[in-house]
């Protein structure tokens, strides 16, 4: 419980609930109500589909409108525990043209007006450092490594926006076990395409390029990290980071480095390219958390993009964006005000 | 060049010309968010906007005197005020967005927001300060005052425009993208600058306010 909810009473220091916190009784009547309902199986169908996530997932899966703008990419529905989330989904028009991409310029309207200069054939990724199998990996190796799954994952970006994408890819942890990390990499770092001739941000100081982020391996080693090569089961646009990128979806955004050429195993904490910007605002983790603000605005809440209304109220962003029971364990004993 | 300006300056129409011309982002954003045009996400969109539009009307408002005085064109001194006025009317749109949008008109909220945060915290000063000066903007207040008092009230719009500037820059920071606000320093610096010729006493010594 959020402690500005309660005020403390002076004569015995017992904590009372401010009134505007209790349930009105209109409220809980139609709660009771809903619960009738409920019972009575007049939301007999809804509880059907709730019987069974699968067919939840199934059916949201169908409903992802192919927007055939691209060569189809397609792929099963994931087993991977929180990887289906039944929201509405963002639509592609906004997931495509709405974006953070600096390498392209810095509104996000640059990298829908500017990406198409992007080359991604021939395309191939390096890997580096504490493996047993170093080397280099084409497009084409890469796209077979493991067999695709489509993931609908919540996106929260570190601006207080939210989306829901479903991107195509298999985990990371299949491609890391393949090369066969070393008992001291203890943390993957991920270098992303910096071409000044074709990437016209990066002629920009905006940022030291190349973009580099990084995980701990058990974060890498996580079934909902995502190596994604397409969304709305096609390939990635470019825009969105083609022809491969990551998806982190507890984290926010930035964290999910695009258009990647470059996978490093190491031993030490690598300073992803925000942390060295600017560290006071952006951490190493940087894991979507309502509880920790960034200095110059609330992450406590955020719009959804192309569903909240313009003057729609905010909704409550949650802790891992929804994704604490998946994740929450890997940072028990950390104290993330500290560790953001 | 001078002469065109001053006849067209001259015609009875330029005043309402000009203002219907401070009006159309206003316009604009109501048609946009009526009719879904203002991109993925609307909101953010009108907040930026309107801040955009505060501070470039608040450049065309300090541009008045020096171009008046530079050009030669006493013309320009009665459309002074309603620049001023519309830079007041976009900074109330902005806050009001923030408010509304951003905040939900959650006051406990914003309150903390204004406090905690130093980019809100001087934005929000810019605002308060240019409250005094729309207030006292018609001719009666001026008499009210006395002419040397008004004077140096209105002389506050120097710290909104360093105000403003920083508010601009500190919202920018963590996204090192400073294109833009160096654009508006430079030139909100150059105004200011106008203004201490006298002052410092290097600037040609033919121009008098």
């Amino acid at each position: 419980m959020p402690r500005h909810l309660f005020r403390r009473d002076s004569d015995s220091g017992f904590l009372h609930p401010v009134s505007s916190e209790i349930t009105t009784q209109s409220m809980y009547v139609q709660r009771r109500d809903w619960l009738k309902q409920m019972a009575t199986g007049a939301a007999g169908l809804s509880l059907a589909a709730w019987a069974s996530r699968d067919a939840l997932a199934q059916a949201q899966s169908e409903a992802v409108a192919h927007p055939g703008k691209l060569a189809p990419l397609t792929g099963a529905i994931s087993r991977v525990n929180g990887a289906n989330t039944i929201e509405k989904i963002t639509t592609y028009a906004d997931a495509s043209s709405y974006n953070n991409f600096y390498e392209f310029g810095t509104d996000k309207s640059d990298p829908a007006k500017y990406a198409h200069t992007l080359q991604t054939k021939p395309w191939s990724v390096e890997i580096e450092g504490l493996v047993k199998k170093p080397g280099r990996i084409d497009l084409e190796a890469l796209l077979k490594v493991s067999p695709m799954e489509e993931r609908i994952y919540r996106l929260r970006c570190v601006e207080g926006w939210s989306m829901v994408i479903p991107w195509v890819g298999y985990s990371l942890a299949e491609l890391i076990k393949r090369v066969e990390p070393l008992g001291s990499a203890k943390y993957v770092e991920f270098i992303t395409q910096a071409d000044p001739k074709t990437m016209p941000g990066v002629r920009s100081r905006v940022l030291d390029w190349p973009y580099v982020e990084g995980l701990r391996m058990d974060e890498a080693m996580h079934p909902l990290t995502l190596l994604s090569f397409g969304m709305y089961g096609e390939l990635l646009p470019n825009q969105n980071g083609a022809p491969v990128r990551l998806v982190v979806p507890w984290k926010y955004g930035f964290k999910s480095a695009k258009s990647l050429v470059k996978i490093r195993f190491v031993e030490k904490q690598p300073i992803n390219s925000w942390g060295r910007s600017a560290p006071q605002e952006y951490g190493f983790y940087s894991n979507v958390n309502p509880n920790v603000d960034h200095p110059r605005w609330s992450q406590a809440s955020e719009r959804r993009i192309g569903e909240d209304g313009l003057f729609a109220k905010k909704r409550k962003t949650l802790m891992f964006n929804g994704y604490e029971a998946q994740v929450g364990q890997l940072y028990a004993s950390m104290d993330l005000k500290k560790l953001y | 060049m001078v002469v065109v300006l001053r006849s067209a300056l001259r015609r009875r129409s330029a005043k309402p010309a000009l203002w219907l011309l401070c009006l159309l982002p206003f316009v604009w954003l109501v048609w946009g968010a009526t009719h879904d045009a203002l991109g993925a996400n609307p909101a953010e969109y009108v907040i930026r906007a309107t801040g955009d539009w505060t501070l470039r009307l608040l450049c065309v408002t300090l541009a008045v005197t020096p171009l008046r005085v530079m050009l030669g064109l006493p013309e320009l001194a009665k459309l002074r005020r309603m620049f001023g006025l519309f830079t007041y009317f976009y900074v109330v749109l902005h806050l009001l967005c923030y408010s509304w949008l951003d905040m939900g008109f959650e006051w406990s909220e914003m309150a903390i927001d204004i406090a905690k945060r130093p980019f809100i915290l001087v934005g929000f000063s810019a605002f308060v300060l240019l409250t005094p000066l729309a207030l006292t903007s018609f001719n009666r207040a001026i008499r009210w005052l006395g002419a040397k008092r008004w004077q140096w009230l209105h002389r506050l719009v120097y710290v909104v425009a360093v105000l403003a500037v920083l508010h601009f820059f500190w919202m920018r920071a963590g996204k090192s993208n400073f294109a833009e606000v160096f654009v508006y320093a430079s030139l909100l610096g150059l105004l200011l600058l106008f203004r201490l010729r006298g002052v410092v006493g290097f600037w040609s010594s033919g121009f008098t306010r």
